[in-house]
């Protein structure tokens, strides 16, 4: 597979501060992938660096086989930019902005055909301060495809997005890709990149400290799974506790949560089958990328 | 150059749907010379050179223009900019700084000849307005004002932290230079000091160039280095001030 992007030892202090501490990694075409960190991890200098808007401290950086500090101009051709904190003068209507943007590249896809797909045919006379925060974004993603772009970088895309127009926004992502598109998403949203991720980078305090597809992370957990279920009143739940691959079982009232590890929802049912007990609600969870970044750090991301 | 027209073009249209700003910048020079001139009057007087107050008025608010888009409307427009990250998703595109801060000044320099063109057909229309046979020198005098205010503009728009404070300290500093200066009043009815303390600012110097082209057609050089000096000086600053976030 073809590398698109290759990042290394980059570095970047603000102050002293290292702001991106030694970052390496590569991303391979046609494939989303996903940079997260908590606020503050370093994730959008480091990508302002990758698309030349910053000049790094050290390290190399290479885009499509371009340099983005001395070969600026062939680059922004060439990447679709959709960034935090950006935005378009109030009264600029959506059409204006297309228009405008359009005639700041060398090759350009019509824009008509962008706003029927963005949903955004209704709105082409709507002044940007007028939109939605979820049309607001879709008018960047419009934005970022105006130039037919190889790699599109989308830097906390669903911040500030109801949970609806957050789903919403991430099939939008896989449309992008659909079209053979890559995609470097930075999020702090931990479902966000594993709904949509093929591989991810963990950014903490600068540095990459993990960096793998969502399921090996997980998988490299070796995390425990969790049974929850409920039962009739009067079962003693301890008669669980000798279940194969269960370490702990907690009862509260009629609701259980077993842990354990192995093939544990199988183990369970068979053992609550031989008691005779039907469990109600019966569900399964699993670790996610919140405990990979727990375990990782020793806190959650939104601390 | 396709980007930068289209950009000067956009600019423009945003301009004119601001109509607050643009009752300041375009209305407000007229409407101080509608109520001098309704004070006043506009008869000739031979004191005067056979000129009336209007028509000798007409160069400071010239400056009035100038001053007023240079140090109220760029600081404030390019510091909202930067501040709402407009200017930062214009810098993630090909296109470079050039066209999106040339595209800036254009603009200006249009709303600038619109507001003289505004002041011209309202003095005209209301006061006969006596067109002194000047030299046409005064065009370009005017476009050297505008270019060395709009960098002092771009100077602001650079220092102050915020577009609020861009727009308080704009104020703070054109107000009473606009009074001062002879651009809003005329200086001679002034006291010596203020007359000699208004030596110091350069918009005194805008209304002399100007003045003494439109009503003698000579160049003062004293004003003329001045303003150049300003617009020198103001490039090099903002050169080094000038930030887009």
């Amino acid at each position: 597979m073809t590398q698109v992007i290759e990042v290394q030892n980059l570095h970047k202090a603000y102050d002293g501060i290292r702001v991106v501490d030694d970052v390496s990694f590569t991303v391979d075409a046609g494939e989303i992938f996903g940079i997260i960190g908590p606020n503050g991890a370093g994730k959008t200098t480091a990508i302002e660096s990758v698309i030349g808007l910053r000049k790094p401290d050290g390290g190399s950086v290479s885009v499509l086989g371009l340099d983005p500090q001395t070969e600026a101009r062939q680059l922004g051709n060439r990447i679709g930019t959709q960034l935090q904190e950006a935005a378009l003068p109030e009264r600029m209507k959506v059409w204006e902005a297309l228009d405008l943007y359009a005639s700041f590249y060398e090759k350009t896809v019509p824009w008509e055909p962008l706003v029927e797909q963005w949903g955004l045919a209704e709105k082409r006379n709507t002044q940007f301060g007028n939109l939605s925060g979820g049309q607001k974004q879709r008018l960047f993603i419009a934005l970022a495809l105006l130039n037919d772009p190889q790699i599109v970088f989308l830097d906390e895309l669903t911040t500030g997005l109801d949970p609806q127009a957050r789903r919403a926004t991430w099939d939008l992502i896989r449309a992008i890709r659909a079209q053979g598109k890559t995609v470097v998403l930075i999020t702090h949203f931990m479902d966000e990149v594993e709904a949509l991720a093929d591989r991810v980078a963990v950014i903490d305090h600068g540095r990459v400290i993990a960096l793998d597809t969502p399921d090996n992370l997980i998988a490299g957990l070796n995390g425990e799974t969790q049974v929850l279920f409920s039962v009739p009143n009067g079962f003693q739940a301890e008669r669980l506790e000798n279940v194969s691959g269960v370490t702990a079982v907690h009862q509260r009232n009629q609701h259980i949560t077993v842990s354990g590890n192995g093939p544990l929802l199988a183990n369970v049912a068979a053992a609550l089958a031989q008691h005779n007990i039907a469990p109600a609600d019966l569900r399964v969870q699993q670790a996610n990328l919140e405990d990979v970044f727990l375990t990782l750090t020793g806190r959650t991301i939104r601390n | 150059m396709k980007s930068f027209l289209k950009l000067t073009y956009m600019e423009l249209k945003l301009q004119l749907r601001e109509p607050v700003a643009l009752f300041f910048t375009l209305a407000f020079p007229v409407m101080v010379m509608v109520l001098f001139g309704i004070i006043f009057g506009n008869q000739a007087e031979e004191l005067l050179g056979g000129y009336g107050q209007v028509d000798l008025s007409v160069p400071g608010y010239i400056g009035m223009v100038v001053g007023t888009i240079g140090m109220l409307s760029i600081p404030t427009t390019l510091a909202n900019y930067r501040d709402l990250g407009i200017l930062r998703r214009l810098r993630a595109t090909p296109l470079g700084s050039g066209p999106v801060l040339w595209s800036q000044v254009a603009a200006q320099v249009v709303m600038t000849a619109a507001g003289i063109i505004l002041l011209f057909i309202a003095g005209l229309a209301i006061f006969d307005l006596r067109i002194p046979n000047g030299n046409l020198a005064v065009v370009p005098a005017i476009l050297l004002s505008a270019f060395s205010f709009f960098a002092v503009g771009f100077v602001l728009a650079g220092v102050m932290p915020s577009a609020r404070t861009a727009q308080a300290v704009g104020m703070a500093i054109f107000y009473p230079m606009l009074f001062l200066s002879g651009a809003a009043m005329p200086r001679y009815i002034m006291p010596d000091f203020v007359q000699q303390f208004a030596g110091f600012l350069p918009l005194t110097h805008v209304v002399i160039l100007i003045e003494d082209l439109w009503l003698k057609g000579t160049w003062n050089l004293t004003s003329l280095s001045v303003v150049t000096a300003v617009l020198i000086l103001g490039l090099v600053v903002s050169r080094f001030t000038f930030r887009w976030e």
